[in-house]
């Protein structure tokens, strides 16, 4: 029969007095302890506890109408709701932006990180970071020793550090062999690029490539972390909410070693102990080492503290949108020609990569259930502003490009604004039709998450193909 | 009779569509209905409808309301887009494709049941 099952269903009710049979507190008090319960679970919220209480109290009253009594018809309405296990499992699928909020790593995963520096730590992040740290001493060292330039070392950083992360993220998310041998392919891929690129020592194109490839390595880091579903939707969102918490936790961490090294300068000042060495040694490994631990605090960590990119981008959002439309109106008026410089451009890339990461958090953060409201309406003018700036200096840049001529920084710069142009532009539109009714939010959703792969492919174009062009000067 | 489970699955988002189109309701109606329609063969979970519906209203085929009629409790009324007619008449030439097929493979005849009128 349902009893037993019932019954372990709804767990932590006390034990019924069955003999007497049960008056309408005990049910009202029974169904407050399985409201609670469910409340209690992950992936759920206060509305669908509602709702399903509602469920549970016509379900009851139904049965009670049938003949049963209040106890039996709560058993059973319990029983035929079945396993609130598999139901907050099915919402937590549905709503992992809720789940990330409200956080739910799977048990053993809490059990891990209660239990904290056990060896599932040291194998999923402790020596991932070590090794990180070492191999950045190991290749300061061996290029020290030959005496060689500072450039490769350059060029070559985020090769020597991101590896480790995605090995660790690898590890902690269970990659089958055949993953694990995709996760390595870009790695490999552009240490070969990289290392056989002939750069003019400190020429602009290495230059570009240090700075693109970190970021490009970043997406690489998208297999590890969606554990291989690479079209899903949700896991990239996800991968899009994890960068933006690892950006907060690795500032953070920085802020922290920064005063640490500083005050132990000044305190080991009187023992005459060389501080260049805290600088050569500590300082270098410390960062490359904290980078494979602040992505285990954004995983492990979650649970503890709302996350920050989403709070930060609700309060900047309107500072940004009042000062990007009051610029915007201002150029309008007074024109651009005054001002303009060839520095402008990076000015502006800046400011539409800004625009974007609101945008993309913006969009993260939302639930996508939610009716259009002024959030919305505050990021579309902040989005429009930008837009309108930066097509006119695009204008003026295009009007003169002739004048000034192609250089790799101007092509980096270029491709980079108009690749961040398309994206806010379609995202704009986008966000005009889900204002007027016209589209649900999951369109926006779909738009962000299915554009990150152009931006990957920017960035392996400034790494791969644009030195070629320019004879790697 | 018992139904497979992934039979069971696969027919969820067709029937839920398919109860709303005649008409908006809530939750446990929906369910009701269910058993009347199938009676009782079709075995869900009465929790997993949730999960579902919420799913629906994510993709924008149906839309939601709190309301509290006169003299009941309130409750979330869902009510099917265009864009869930839509995925309904859709879903309905799939399974009439899947209904013919079988029936050919098993004997010449279509299935005796009726799917829509695709």
């Amino acid at each position: 029969m349902a009893t037993p099952d019932a019954a372990r269903t709804h767990g932590r009710v006390p034990g019924p007095n069955r003999h007497t049979g049960r008056r309408d507190d005990d049910l009202e008090a029974d169904i407050s302890q399985w409201r609670d319960w469910v409340a209690s679970r992950p992936g759920v919220d206060a509305e669908d506890v509602d709702e399903l209480e509602g469920h549970l109290r016509d379900q009851v009253v139904d049965l009670a109408r049938a003949g049963l009594v209040p106890d039996e018809a709560f058993l059973i309405a319990v029983k035929r709701m079945g396993s609130i296990d598999d139901l907050s499992h099915e919402f937590a699928r549905e709503y992992s932006g809720r789940m990330w909020r409200q956080l739910a790593l799977s048990d053993d995963a809490t059990s891990e990180s209660s239990t904290g520096w056990g060896v599932g730590w040291w194998t999923e992040v402790g020596l991932w970071a070590v090794a990180a740290a070492v191999a950045v001493q190991v290749a300061r060292l061996v290029t020290g020793l030959s005496d060689g330039e500072p450039w490769w070392l350059l060029t070559n950083a985020s090769l020597l550090v991101l590896p480790f992360l995605a090995g660790s993220l690898a590890q902690r998310n269970g990659l089958t062999r055949r993953q694990w041998l995709l996760t390595a392919v870009p790695f490999v891929g552009a240490a070969i690029v990289v290392n056989v690129s002939p750069f003019t020592p400190g020429g602009s194109t290495q230059i570009l490539v240090a700075a693109h490839l970190p970021v490009l390595l970043w997406f690489a880091l998208a297999r590890p972390l969606m554990a291989g579903e690479m079209a899903s939707r949700e896991r990239r969102m996800d991968f899009v909410r994890f960068s933006g918490e690892w950006i907060i936790y690795y500032t953070l961490i920085a802020l922290g070693g920064g005063v640490l090294v500083g005050l132990a300068v000044v305190i080991l000042e009187p023992t005459g102990i060389d501080e260049d060495w805290l600088i050569t040694w500590a300082l270098p490994s410390g960062a490359a080492g904290a980078v494979v631990v602040a992505a285990w605090l954004v995983q492990a960590k979650q649970q503890v503290i709302e996350n920050m990119a989403p709070v930060l981008t609700m309060v900047f959002t309107p500072l940004f949108a009042v000062m990007l439309a009051g610029a915007a109106v201002t150029y309008a008026i007074t024109g651009l020609d005054a001002a303009f410089d060839r520095e402008l451009l990076g000015v502006f890339d800046a400011m539409m990569v800004v625009v974007l990461g609101l945008v993309v958090y913006g969009t993260s953060a939302r639930d996508p259930s939610r009716p259009a409201g002024w959030m919305d309406r505050v990021q579309l003018v902040a989005v429009g502003s930008a837009l309108a700036l930066d097509v006119m200096v695009l204008a003026t840049m295009v009007g003169r490009i002739g004048a000034l001529g192609f250089t790799p920084n101007r092509v980096a710069a270029l491709g980079l604004n108009l690749v961040v142009l398309v994206n806010l532009a379609g995202a704009a539109w986008l966000s005009v039709r889900f204002l007027a009714g016209r589209v649900p939010f999951h369109r926006l959703e779909g738009w962000q998450t299915a554009y990150l792969p152009v931006f990957a492919m920017w960035l392996a174009i400034v790494v791969g193909v644009l030195p070629l062009l320019f004879q790697f000067t | 009779m018992h139904i497979d489970k992934d039979l069971v699955a696969a027919s969820a988002t067709p029937l839920a569509l398919g109860i709303l189109a005649e008409g908006e309701n809530y939750g446990y109606a929906i369910m009701k209905r269910v058993r009347e329609l199938s009676g009782g063969d079709l075995e869900w979970a009465d929790g997993m409808l949730y999960p579902l519906l919420h799913r629906l209203r994510r993709l924008g085929y149906v839309t939601t309301e709190w309301r509290t009629p006169p003299g009941e409790r309130r409750r979330r009324y869902y009510a099917i887009t265009d864009e869930g007619r839509a995925a309904l008449a859709d879903r309905q030439r799939q399974w009439a494709a899947v209904a013919r097929t079988l029936g050919q493979a098993w004997g010449g005849d279509p299935l005796p049941f009726a799917l829509g009128e695709a």
